[in-house]
């Protein structure tokens, strides 16, 4: 048994509503640091919804329950101030900046997180070695961000930026969808560096990243609500027999 | 600064002044006389004189426009204007030499320093008359005449002669018979054969006075095979009652030559710039006009080149930018007048806290013109609900071979966006100034570096406040 580490994130009886339609309905879930939680679930189920409202999506409304990070209740925090805090979110589908340089992107982006602007050489030393570790070529540095990107690379630019930024709490939003063999590799090596020192809700479809992220828990939804946790055996349960056998409505 | 002064400036970091000292200020008003004072005080030929007289007619004779927006132009209160205001006795050679308080003002404006970094002349313009002139002696060498155009009308009348006003005629609309009636400073620029002017020269306009109006004329002659590329910026003070900018602005590319003409144009919100610009280009030669409009109170202009000779392509990216209060109407308009002429017009605008912007723009293609082509992107961004962009295109297409496409997209910023954005760090405002410089992005890139940047710093202090 190891010792209890600080506790990173704390979800609490949590219900969201998306335009006035009820998606998360009594969500439970504590997150400790070096921890990596996997959440898995059918489409619609609400598990990027959960990513979203951690992270401060406007779009969702929570109706009861709270959210704690570092025990602090989160609704005091504006989105841009818990990404200062050390919370990071992989998105399923980043959005295009266009005109706006990748470049110039992450280094204004370290600079608002690290609350300082990183020393030029410093700063491109470590980003020639997290480019690299991703396989990254330098060309993406003048690519527009996330502009004519493939799925692949939109995964990698993500990943990029969460080590550069070296969150505390690392929200994975389907990161492993629509990656090759390779591509998954890279971006799972990406993953277990961070993972750490710091907590990592990984939310998935696919058991194969779990093959080469091996997680402390896996939690399976289904409509709204977490309804099972186990180790990483339960992802290879629901790979196998998929979700009906835990669906108490089916 | 007063109070006043400080509620109208907001946010507008050139809206400092200085005191008015003037060595010869006309009264307020104008009449026929005062274009002849004009005259007269410039020692100036006949011949010109008698350009602004007719001109002065035609202006009084000329209807205001009736398109646009004309309860801003019908609002101009020409008998509330100064015509003319000198500031200082002569055109210095040294900024040394300039007085102070006009010295420290360009210093805020960083234009001595830009110059003894990047540039190859430098026009500095302080209400009717240039205070400052240079140009680097290696170009004066090569025979690269740049003055300031009452110097150039004095040195080389022949020249001013022969071209003034052959690009655009006093009677082609009322502002360019206004300009043609008042002209006074603006720039002369020769460039001769063969030669290539690698650092850009600028000229800086910059009005202090109340209630002034400024009336730049210049000329660019660029001999067959020459390039240059001049750069022009302006600046106001804030003041709550209007000034008036109508500037006129010919070129002329002869056959192989290239001008690039950059504008960053960031008047105060009382300023109505109402500017004529029209570039001829003859066989082979090029003309880009980049043209970025962030500052006054109602824009109007559309850089406009005609493509005489065969061979000859023009380039007009611009951008508006349109904040509270403001009214960019602007655009671009070529004319393929000759085969195998060809076009590529970018237009960007943004629209914020009820600001509007327009894009204007007019392509003709004439009958005997064959094998012409022309692309023009127009994209409207528009950040709030009460904001508004307007597209009037007009194409004249004579010609059943030319080659044209036409892009057009308004949009908005997305909540997408602006949460992806923030969850990297950036402040609400901060990711909003990100998303619109990016946005220009495709203009900023067509600008000297230090350009870009200073316009790039500008637009993120515009997004400062801008959200509700």
């Amino acid at each position: 048994m190891r010792e209890v580490a600080e506790e990173i994130l704390r979800i609490e009886n949590l219900h969201v509503s998306v335009e006035g339609t009820a998606i998360l309905k009594g969500v439970n879930l504590t997150i400790h640091r070096g921890e990596i939680h996997v959440i898995m679930g059918r489409n619609g189920a609400g598990k990027s919804t959960l990513a979203n409202v951690v992270m401060g999506h406007p779009a969702y409304v929570i109706t009861e329950g709270s959210i704690f990070y570092k025990g602090q209740p989160l609704e005091e925090l504006a989105v841009f101030e818990r990404a200062r805090a050390g919370m990071f979110l992989s998105f399923q589908y980043p959005a295009v900046i266009p005109g706006v340089q990748v470049g110039t992107f992450l280094k204004k982006s370290v600079t608002s997180v690290r609350d300082e602007a990183p020393k030029g050489r410093a700063f491109r030393k470590e980003l020639t070695a997290a480019m690299e570790q991703l396989s990254m070529d330098k060309s993406f540095l003048s690519r527009y961000v996330n502009d004519g990107f493939s799925g692949g690379e939109k995964k990698r630019l993500e990943i990029l930026q969460m080590l550069l930024l070296k969150p505390h709490l690392a929200l994975l939003d389907e990161t492993d969808s629509g990656l090759d063999i390779d591509a998954l590799r890279i971006v799972a090596k990406g993953i277990n560096e961070v993972a750490v020192d710091s907590a990592c809700l990984i939310i998935t479809h696919y058991q194969r990243l779990l093959d080469l992220v091996k997680p402390d828990y896996v939690h399976a939804m289904i409509n709204g609500a977490i309804v099972q946790t186990g180790g990483p055996e339960l992802a290879l349960k629901l790979e196998d027999r998929g979700y009906d056998w835990l669906d108490v409505t089916a | 600064m007063t109070d006043e002064a400080q509620d109208v400036i907001g946010d507008y970091r050139y809206g400092f002044h200085d005191p008015e000292n003037s060595t010869i200020r006309f009264d307020q008003g104008l009449s026929e006389q005062v274009v002849r004072d004009i005259s007269e005080l410039k020692n100036e030929p006949q011949w010109m004189t008698d350009i602004r007289v007719k001109a002065y007619r035609h202006f009084v004779e000329r209807v205001m426009p009736e398109w646009g927006n004309c309860d801003l132009l019908n609002m101009i209160d020409f008998e509330s204007i100064t015509y003319f205001l000198r500031s200082s006795n002569k055109t210095e050679k040294s900024w040394d030499d300039v007085p102070d308080d006009i010295k420290n003002t360009f210093n805020r404006l960083g234009i001595p320093e830009a110059e003894q970094k990047w540039l190859g002349g430098v026009t500095a313009q302080y209400e009717s008359e240039a205070v400052y002139h240079s140009i680097r002696e290696d170009l004066e060498e090569q025979g690269v005449i740049f003055l300031d155009m009452d110097s150039g009308l004095k040195q080389f009348p022949e020249i001013i002669k022969k071209y003034f006003g052959t690009v655009i005629p006093y009677s082609d609309n009322k502002f360019s018979a206004l300009n043609t009636a008042v002209w006074s400073g603006g720039s002369f620029l020769y460039i001769p054969k063969g030669i290539s002017v690698e650092m850009p020269v600028q000229a800086y306009f910059r009005i202090n006075a109340k209630n002034m109006g400024q009336f730049e004329r210049t000329l660019i002659i660029a001999d067959e095979g020459s390039s240059v590329h001049y750069v022009e910026g302006c600046t106001a003070p804030s003041y709550s009652t209007d000034s008036l900018h109508s500037a006129v602005v010919e070129l002329i590319a002869m056959e192989g030559a290239k001008i690039r003409y950059s504008t960053v144009q960031n008047w105060s919100s009382n300023v109505y710039n109402l500017v004529t610009k029209r570039a001829v280009a003859h066989k082979n030669a090029t003309i880009e006009w980049v043209d970025g409009n962030i500052g006054s109170k109602l824009t109007m202009k559309y850089p406009s080149v005609l493509l005489k000779g065969e061979g000859a392509h023009a380039e007009v990216i611009s951008v508006a930018y349109a904040g509270e209060g403001q009214h960019q109407d602007t655009g671009a308009k070529v004319h393929h007048l000759a085969s195998n002429t060809t076009s590529n017009i970018i237009s960007k605008s943004i629209s914020k806290k009820g600001g509007r912007s327009s894009y204007r723009g007019l392509l003709q293609v004439t009958p005997k013109s064959s094998g012409c082509r022309s692309k023009i992107v127009c994209d409207a961004l528009i950040l709030d609900e009460n904001s508004r962009s307007d597209t009037y295109p007009t194409m004249e297409i004579g010609n059943s071979t030319a080659d044209l496409e036409h892009e057009a997209s308004v949009s908005k910023v997305s909540s997408d966006q602006l949460f992806y954005l923030m969850s990297r760090g950036f402040t609400e405002e901060a990711a909003m100034g990100l998303i619109v410089n990016g946005f220009f992005e495709p203009f900023t890139r067509e600008l000297p570096m230090e350009y870009a940047l200073e316009l790039n710093k500008l637009l993120e202090l515009e997004m400062e406040g801008s959200i509700g």
